[in-house]
């Protein structure tokens, strides 16, 4: 039952800083998920709002109070690392009963309390085994249970997804997203997987090298990326790029607004017609049956992927020519910013 | 039967591989070189004191047969006399003086034969002189020796293990300034034979008042930089991530070490437990300058003191150096899993 609220978090190890400055608001209740490539500061900046680093910089604050200088522990924060961290030694119950053991909570409360959520988490029948002895989904499920029991008031995940195999984690995906709902709880969630942050989140961080590049909506970034970065993060397959003189002079292209330098447009938004502004040459055909997956190049080494719906029946080599949907195309400046 | 398979494998299918002529005389002559003298030793514990003295001497504890005779108050000594017709006779040895020795029939008491020493041989029997050990309970204050090496051994053994796993912890799990440099000096302190500072200890253990008590044998060893080093390089391996969730868990520091860290360490403390206790039993020089009365002796002080200077009680020393053994073997008997896991991991001897 928390917001969350960071201002200018800035955080340097040694000399080298991670983080520049984030600022970030996160209402009660919400779902919010940080994304970006490996090494672009995301956990780091987890580990600051969950206190097992302090912000070299900045203010972090949770419902309205300044927690700088306030324990990991005491913040009221639980964290399900990306390994589990379970403690090999004790049982599933012991793991999720410690930390109301450290809290002094009285025994029969404990045990009610670990058995709603092992009850929550399907893992009634699990309660006496040791963690090894359980399989990759269950360990997440017991990891998530610890942070169940304290009743947090925010919920931190560290890539909790992955370890799993990708079955798994669709499954997960979906248990966690109804446990978000069940609860109601804020919950910060850490991935580099821009799936699972489009399928989780209602809030989304893109984060790169220590900045913000834009926070948002699934949709709203999808829709209106604010720079290349993003338009190619979000999105599966990633977003195609082409210079944009590759258009202009082309009877039937688009309009672009003035300035413009790159457009971007969407592997399922491109068509591919008898007629068009650019042609794609196909070095790769794959077919999924539902839809295909045709990959090539455009102009001068272009690459270019192109998803149409259904089958197709052009083979690797042959040359198409394709129609780019103004609504759908994303134009960007020289610096690679919205236009 | 798998257990005879396992002892009895080759290398060659169906005869002997010369490798394995070579291995298993290896393994005999290592077998014998480091087995013999244990078992001589636990024959000889078992031997009566004349029969130690004899010469050649016997493998088993042989020891000349008595015989009680009427009117005579000791047992007498069975001979075999070969007597003037060739004829063997046993009879028992009244005494002897030179080279003559006067016999008797012990069924015929009245009847006293004198031969020359050369014609008679002693009766020997096998027998265990279980009174070498229930002798060391009785006459000496055995009990309170091994009593004083338990103690010592475990209590100095428990105090190792709290006070290494503190500091192996602080320097495994924790940053802070200084922290490299601690841990070399600890490390360093290992250069430094034991011997050398014995005078210091002495002279600290002296002005503290601990002459004479065991805990000044104790104490002056608990923190042993072998035992930081193992645990430390073992505590190294446990994830950070564990001490983390812990915090996250309202662990204070001391719950997560008594809780976290020591379980988790268990391998790399039995392996420190097994080496401490090894130290502590087998430890001389130490309890030697600190304890100089002997209701404080140690079974390794008694030992010595067993050594007199003109008399030697053979038969009482060796039956203690069996006792003295008994623990560290079923130390090892019962932990040595522990001792190749631990020593493999923490890759120190």
């Amino acid at each position: 039952m928390a917001t969350l609220e960071l201002a200018n978090i800035v955080k340097t190890f040694d000399r080298t800083t991670v983080l520049h400055g984030i600022d970030l608001t996160v209402s009660h209740g919400e779902f919010v998920v940080f994304v970006g490539p490996s090494g672009c500061g995301k956990s780091t900046l987890l580990r600051v709002i969950a206190g097992l680093e302090s912000p070299s910089g900045g203010d972090i604050r949770i419902d309205s109070q300044v927690v700088n200088d306030i324990g990991a522990a005491q913040r009221g924060c639980a964290m399900v690392f990306q390994s589990y961290a379970l403690y090999p030694h004790m049982s599933v119950y012991d793991n999720m009963a410690f930390g109301l053991e450290n809290l002094q909570v009285p025994r029969p409360q404990i045990q009610a309390k670990v058995q709603d959520a092992a009850r929550l988490l399907r893992l009634e029948d699990l309660l006496q085994r040791k963690p090894t002895q359980l399989s990759g989904g269950q360990r997440q499920r017991v990891a998530i249970g610890r942070a169940i029991v304290r009743d947090p008031r925010l919920f931190l995940f560290d890539e909790p997804l992955s370890n799993l195999d990708a079955e798994l984690r669709v499954s997960m995906r979906a248990e966690l997203r109804e446990l978000h709902a069940r609860l109601g709880a804020t919950m910060v969630y850490v991935t580099h997987d821009q799936v699972e942050a489009m399928t989780l989140a209602d809030k989304i961080v893109v984060l790169r090298a220590g900045r913000v590049e834009q926070i948002g909506a699934p949709l709203e970034l999808y829709n209106r990326p604010c720079n290349t970065f993003v338009a190619g993060f979000i999105g599966s397959p990633r977003m195609n790029f082409l210079p944009a003189a590759l258009l202009s002079g082309h009877a039937g292209a688009p309009r672009l607004p003035e300035g413009s330098h790159t457009i971007g447009v969407r592997p399922e938004h491109a068509q591919a017609a008898i007629e068009g502004p650019v042609r794609l040459t196909v070095t790769q055909v794959e077919q999924l049956g539902a839809s295909s997956v045709l990959r090539g190049t455009v102009g001068v080494n272009n690459p270019f992927e192109l998803v149409a719906p259904g089958q197709t029946g052009l083979r690797a080599g042959d040359s198409v020519a394709l129609t780019l949907p103004a609504p759908q195309l994303h134009c960007f400046d020289a610096h690679g910013q919205r236009l | 039967m798998r257990t005879l398979a396992f002892f009895t494998r080759t290398r060659g299918r169906h005869r002997l591989d010369w490798t394995d002529w070579l291995s298993y005389l290896y393994l005999g002559v290592g077998l014998f070189t480091l087995f013999a003298p244990i078992v001589w030793l636990l024959m000889s514990s078992l031997k009566t004191e004349s029969a130690l003295g004899q010469f050649p001497p016997t493998f088993l504890p042989y020891s000349q047969k008595t015989v009680t005779v009427a009117g005579h108050d000791k047992p007498l000594p069975l001979f075999t006399v070969r007597q003037a017709d060739g004829s063997l006779r046993e009879m028992a040895q009244m005494r002897r003086i030179g080279i003559m020795a006067t016999l008797v029939d012990p069924a015929q008491p009245t009847q006293e034969v004198r031969v020359n020493i050369n014609d008679r041989k002693p009766v020997s029997e096998l027998t265990f002189a279980w009174s070498n050990y229930t002798d060391l309970f009785a006459k000496f204050s055995f009990g309170r020796y091994l009593w004083n090496s338990v103690f010592i051994t475990v209590v100095a053994t428990l105090l190792t293990l709290l006070i290494n796993s503190m500091a192996a912890f602080a320097l495994s799990k924790y940053q802070f300034r200084g922290q490299k440099a601690v841990f070399l000096l600890i490390i360093a302190t290992l250069m430094i034979p034991p011997t050398i500072i014995l005078v210091p200890v002495f002279l600290v253990i002296n002005s503290v008042g601990l002459l004479n008590s065991l805990w000044g044998v104790i104490l002056p060893a608990i923190a042993t930089p072998t035992g930081v080093f193992l645990l430390r390089q073992y505590m190294l391996t446990i994830p950070d991530e564990l001490l983390e969730a812990a915090r996250m868990d309202h662990a204070s520091e001391w719950r997560i070490y008594w809780k976290i860290i020591l379980p988790l360490s268990a391998p790399a403390l039995a392996v420190l437990a097994i080496f401490s206790v090894m130290w502590r039993w087998n430890d001389f020089l130490l309890p030697l300058i600190v304890l100089s009365k002997s209701e404080v002796f140690t079974l390794q002080l008694a030992l010595n003191s067993f050594q007199g200077e003109l008399n030697t009680q053979w038969h009482y020393l060796l039956a203690m150096t069996v006792i003295t053994l008994v623990p560290i073997t079923l130390v090892f008997a019962f932990l040595q899993k522990y001792i190749t896991t631990g020593i493999a991991s923490a890759g120190v001897k």
